[in-house]
């Protein structure tokens, strides 16, 4: 399926020169009271690299997302997002690099007493920007998840789907270095599923950003390693077997608080521990 | 099914209490020195004065009406026993200035609007949308917290005002119309036994008012836990919570007023 185009943007990840990678966990541990829900986790996300993160529910990984963000503190550990410290910083300079970065919830979490066109401009109308810049990119960012029809609807008049859509046209508006997806096609049909996971691929393969996503369905993660978004015919397309390692995916996969697999496609596929062949079969 | 009787320890309750308090206190403080840091949030500030101020006007102009007419009602029987009925105008506006108009007006708008912030932040907390608006780098307490702040002191001290006067005009009703008493004797005496302390006492409290309602209904709303239910539990509490403490600030201030400027 076609999906409409965004404009590529000069602040895109593949070209802030930067090398370092995009987020880095060293050998963090958080607990909710006696419940450890990770425990010395260590990996990371390099620039350019969509990274699918699974586990059974509970296993911490929305956990992760949120610690990327600092909106929770670890117990111990360090954490990098794009070069900087995390877990050293104050709310008040998290609030400055959270601007660089783009999250979808995984209930959407979108603001209801706003309407979807000031949702979706929430962080450039706290940037300032004029209302006639507000507006063309909101309308482009809708355009984008297909969705340009919503602009004056409030968010409880939309579908699961829908909703889900918007969180992402929110999330990507101000085209962030890196993009936290929470389940972005939990609960959905699979056509709405396949339409969000397209969306997910066109912004690794054509906007390059970095990505880190939580999902349960094994299924939209492999579509995401066997296919590539064709900015040309503006969809995604089937790679040939031989080039699966040509796009930019990976897969981390939890157990118990901690790793127990980090790594591309194939080493996935071609994994001899039993607790990997069982979760992927 | 045997019942289980989970034992507290004291001093986990100890510790909670003295993190609640921490917490407010900490909510209290950024929200008034938020008020000199940018960015600031005019637009929210004026929303939110317009559904506390004029949103409150009915239910203020009704209470402060009913309870001037009744200070009025029950105490002219024994006025007039007295010879003294002549003397109800002063009653009546010493009473609302110095006591009732603020107090009655900060209990009200407690009742509507304490609850009213914990639970709106309360779901926003349990559907997640202030840890996505902290995610898209905004401060919530800046851009929630002390606009509420602002908006219920700045407009509780209006209400209060429009609570005195009306609470002196339902007195005056029951004194001129049931007590046949002089108008303009009924509204001399009521102005005329007001002095500074009082008009200031009674401007003063308005304005803690607010500030206790604002900041205990954005307290119990951002501390919310445990979905819609906590959100329920929030909202009581918020209501609870903002009354008692206005009660007890109310005679705190009063008796410091009084013991700096003077008794009557």
């Amino acid at each position: 399926m076609a999906t409409p185009t965004l404009p590529i943007d000069s602040r895109t990840a593949a070209q802030s020169g930067s090398s370092a990678p995009a987020i880095v966990f060293d050998n963090v541990s958080i607990a909710f009271e006696e419940n450890v829900v990770l425990n010395g986790v260590s990996f990371h996300l390099p620039r350019g690299e969509t990274k699918a993160l699974f586990g059974i529910a509970g296993s911490g990984k929305s956990t992760i997302l949120k610690l990327a963000l600092g909106l929770l503190p670890p117990d111990s550990g360090r954490i990098l997002l794009l070069g900087e410290e995390v877990t050293r910083m104050s709310e008040q300079e998290l609030f400055e690099l959270r601007r660089r970065v783009g999250i979808v919830f995984q209930e959407s979490a979108l603001f209801d007493s706003l309407k979807v066109r000031e949702n979706v401009a929430f962080r450039l109308m706290e940037e300032g920007i004029s209302e006639e810049e507000i507006e063309r990119r909101v309308r482009e960012a809708l355009r984008f998840v297909e969705l340009e029809q919503t602009v004056d609807m409030f968010p409880s008049e939309l579908s699961g789907g829908m909703r889900r859509r918007v969180a992402i046209a929110r999330a990507i508006i101000t085209h962030p270095e890196v993009l936290l997806y929470d389940s972005p096609t939990g609960g959905l049909d699979p056509v709405t599923s396949n339409t969000i996971v397209e969306l997910i691929m066109k912004q690794r393969d054509v906007y390059k950003t970095s990505a880190l996503l939580v999902t349960h369905r094994l299924q939209d993660a492999f579509t995401m390693a066997t296919h590539q978004f064709d900015k040309d015919t503006n969809q995604m397309i089937s790679l040939p077997k031989g080039q699966l390692c040509d796009v930019s995916m990976s897969f981390l996969i939890l157990r118990d608080a901690k790793v127990i697999f980090d790594g591309d496609a194939h080493q996935l596929t071609t994994s001899r521990d039993p607790y990997i062949r069982e979760y992927i079969s | 099914m045997a019942l289980e009787l989970e034992l507290i320890s004291p001093i986990d309750v100890a510790k909670d209490i003295a993190q609640a308090v921490q917490e407010y206190t900490l909510l209290a403080t950024q929200s008034l020195a938020n008020l000199f840091r940018r960015p600031r949030y005019m637009g929210d500030m004026l929303q939110q004065a317009d559904l506390i101020g004029v949103g409150s006007l009915p239910i203020v102009v009704l209470t402060g009406l009913a309870i001037g007419a009744l200070l009025a009602l029950n105490s002219a029987n024994t006025l007039q026993r007295f010879g003294g009925i002549t003397l109800i105008g002063q009653l009546v506006s010493l009473g609302m200035v110095t006591e009732l108009g603020p107090l009655i007006t900060g209990l009200m708008v407690a009742g509507r609007n304490a609850s009213g912030m914990a639970s709106e932040l309360g779901s926003m907390i349990v559907t997640e949308q202030i840890d996505a608006m902290r995610a898209l780098g905004t401060d919530p307490s800046k851009k929630l917290v002390t606009p509420r702040v602002g908006a219920t002191s700045f407009m509780l001290f209006f209400l209060t005002i429009i609570a005195d006067l009306l609470g002196l005009s339902g007195g005056w009703a029951v004194a001129h119309l049931l007590f046949g008493l002089d108008s303009r004797q009924y509204w001399t005496s009521s102005w005329q036994i007001l002095v500074f302390r009082d008009v200031f006492t009674g401007l003063v409290k308005p304005v803690l008012f607010g500030f206790i309602i604002s900041t205990v209904g954005c307290y119990y709303g951002m501390s919310t836990r445990g979905g819609t239910q906590g959100v329920g539990r929030s909202t009581t509490q918020a209501v609870v919570a903002s009354s008692v403490l206005i009660l007890v600030v109310d005679f705190f201030v009063t008796k410091l007023i009084f013991a700096v400027l003077g008794y009557r």
